[in-house]
């Protein structure tokens, strides 16, 4: 890794990630919460079910990536779902047969799957 | 899945990130503008940085509620060859997981903002207190550390600048008193982590005798984004001697168990009800523990309360670090204070007697009265014992040691004498105070508890009412829970 050493390093940096997540799109991107709490809950278990889904049914357009906690305890465990183009959506209570539910109907055909969470908070973005 | 609104109560500053970005990615981080914040305030004084959390009113999330800004101007105004800032990542409050969940989430915010405490104070060494058992935490917050030296944002010369600064990280073994900072920083010199008096403050003389900064992890978390949207921006939200954001962990008897993070000034209500979802169950609302062991009860009457931390305290509770213990009808108030002095009781460090014999003193009171022993005398006693402790133990564990007695004699006075005058527990908790009897005109003689009770106390013809013999119940509840025809009387 090459060190940073200026603002506009730190700037260009940036846009190159920026440039590198923008490639991304068009695909749909599965964020699992992967704290202490939802691994506890069987947050793990989830990711490697909808894995497993998504390499059964030969997907391609699909990238996983994991988050710290995204504070529902109530609903763990719980995973944010990105279609393209669509505004993400976190699913709760995501136990094995859910997660394949969610790759098989809301992934692959776009069908509204029960437990959304709806958005209750503002976030700051810098 | 439980109702929530959707109603935007909620306002993530210090969580901003968690749950959005790869905490194991410094480049998730910075595509957030991750360390522009530093880059920032590295082309400013660091008097200038002082002023700008003073201007944003940030104060201490750990329980406290100092000035941030305040307490860092007192250590750059401390001349020293070496000065220490110190992120207390020792979360100890039964019930609170904010700061683990910031950790775990975002562990850069607070790598990030522990350079920019650095640097306006002059320290160029950091160090997180972190907890054992937290170690998922601990890997992350290392992953963060190492990836901020590989791209040099931790190191020599930050930016540039001529700054120095790293991060290392010291273990707690899980002693509620080393969260308190003179004891957190005696357990970080190797020493028994036990506190002592202050003055002299930290800021003033602290870790080896220099001026040490100690924050917590939420505190420090909010920093980043002061600096880059503004101190204007942060003190226009929450209440006049208040600002910006609380994350709270709501736990206990509340729908919607989780983290929020809310603008101070939110009421009661709104936090249990709207964002909470309530008690389970259609149960009532009774009271929630804010503060945790250090905290008192507010109830039902509190519900329109603005939270922040001067209302708090004017109600005999605090803010604490975030705990939120909410409690229902089926809460006994005098078993709840029970429960917290027997925390304290095992945590009390034994430096002063005050804290060490009191706690045991108050314990044994409270459990007096929770076995229907107790008497007048022994809630005057309560009273001055504990206003006492407050005045003369030595660290804040002792002196808030009483806090969830008084507010809970305070609010819930007629639960106390419930206890004491008529041996009676109106939330039907304390087992001593508890009787089971039958309902004749309800039993139908099924015998379906005799089959169930373990001492074989209940007796009775088939299909005649049966009867407990109060003598040798041991008050299980298995043939309450057992009746089928609702026969069996709690009281
Ligand atoms: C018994 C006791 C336990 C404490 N535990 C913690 C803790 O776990 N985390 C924390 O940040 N502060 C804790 N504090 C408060 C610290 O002493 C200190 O005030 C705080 O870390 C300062 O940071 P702040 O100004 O950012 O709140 C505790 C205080 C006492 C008396
Ligand atoms: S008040 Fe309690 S915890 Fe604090 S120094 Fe005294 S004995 Fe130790
Ligand atoms: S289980 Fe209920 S109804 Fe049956 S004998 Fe016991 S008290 Fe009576
Ligand atoms: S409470 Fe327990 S011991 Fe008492 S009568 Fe019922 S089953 Fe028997
Ligand atoms: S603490 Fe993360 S969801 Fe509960």
């Amino acid at each position: 890794m090459s060190t940073i050493r200026t603002l506009e390093e730190l700037k260009a940096k940036r846009q190159e990630i920026l440039d590198r997540k923008a490639a991304r799109n068009g695909k749909t991107i599965i964020n699992v919460s992967l704290a202490t709490c939802s691994i506890a809950a069987g947050g793990k278990a989830a990711l490697e079910a909808m894995q497993d889904e998504v390499a059964q049914n030969g997907l391609t357009g699909v990238e996983f990536m994991q988050s710290g906690c995204m504070t529902y305890c109530y609903a763990e465990p719980t995973v944010e779902i990105t279609l393209p183009g669509k505004a993400p959506v976190v699913f709760g209570g995501v136990d094995e047969a859910k997660a394949r539910e969610l790759v098989t109907e809301y992934v692959m055909k776009g069908e509204p799957v029960e437990g959304i969470i709806p958005v209750n908070y503002e976030r700051v973005v810098l | 899945m439980p109702a929530t609104t959707t109603e935007k109560k909620q306002l993530r500053i210090a969580t901003r990130n968690c749950g959005f970005i790869d905490p194991e990615s410094i480049d998730d981080y910075i595509a957030l503008r991750g360390y522009e914040a530093l880059a920032k305030a590295l082309t400013m004084t660091p008097a200038e940085v002082v002023e700008l959390i003073k201007a944003s009113g940030l104060r201490g999330r750990g329980g406290g509620g100092f000035p941030t800004g305040v307490k860092w101007g007192i250590a750059l105004a401390n001349a020293a060859d070496q000065k220490y800032i110190v992120c207390n990542a020792d979360e100890g409050d039964p019930g609170a997981f904010m700061d683990r969940a910031v950790l775990e989430g975002d562990p850069h915010s607070v790598v990030e903002a522990m350079a920019i405490g650095g640097y306006a104070i002059g320290a160029t060494q950091g160090t997180v207190y972190i907890r054992a058992e937290y170690p998922l935490a601990i890997k992350r917050l290392k992953k963060a550390i190492d990836d901020a030296r590989a791209y040099g944002l931790l190191g020599k010369n930050v930016f540039g600048s001529g700054f120095d600064f790293d991060i290392e990280l010291k273990y707690g073994a899980g002693a509620f008193v080393c969260g308190e900072e003179t004891a957190l920083i005696r357990s970080m010199e190797g020493k028994r982590g036990e506190p002592v008096t202050k003055p002299p403050f930290p800021a003033q003389s602290g870790y080896w005798e220099k001026p040490t900064i100690v924050n917590n992890v939420e505190t420090f978390a909010n920093v980043p984004a002061i600096v880059l949207k503004g101190a204007d921006w942060f003190s226009g939200i929450g209440t006049a001697t208040t600002k910006g954001t609380k994350v709270f962990a709501l736990a206990g008897k509340i729908v919607n168990v989780g983290l929020i993070e809310v603008p101070m000034g939110i009421t009661l209500r709104e936090v249990i009800f709207e964002i909470g979802g309530g008690c389970p169950d259609g149960k009532k609302f009774k009271a929630v523990q804010t503060g945790g062991p250090s905290g008192g009860a507010l109830s039902y009457k509190d519900l329109d309360v603005a939270i922040d931390y001067e209302s708090l305290i004017a109600r005999k509770s605090m803010m604490g670090s975030g705990g939120m213990v909410v409690m229902d009808e089926d809460d006994c108030m005098v078993s709840v204070a029970k429960f917290f002095l027997d925390f304290t009781m095992d945590e009390t460090c034994g430096k002063c007697t005050p804290c060490r014999i009191g706690s045991k003193r108050l314990y044994e009171m409270l459990d007096k009265i929770t076995k229907g022993k107790g008497t007048h005398a022994d809630l005057d006693r309560l009273k001055s014992l504990s206003v006492i402790i407050k005045d003369t133990a030595l660290c804040g564990l002792g002196q808030t040691m009483p806090n969830p007695i008084l507010s809970t004699m305070d609010t819930f006075a007629d639960e106390y004498e419930a206890h004491i005058r008529d041996k009676k527990c109106p939330a039907h908790v304390c087992t001593a105070l508890l009787t089971y009897t039958i309902d004749p005109a309800k039993c139908t003689g099924c015998t379906l508890c005799t089959k169930v009770c373990p001492v074989e106390c209940i007796s009775g013809t088939k299909k005649q009412p049966h009867t407990i013999d109060a003598t040798r119940c041991i008050k299980c509840g298995a043939c309450y829970d057992k009746c089928k025809f609702d026969s069996i009387i709690k009281q």
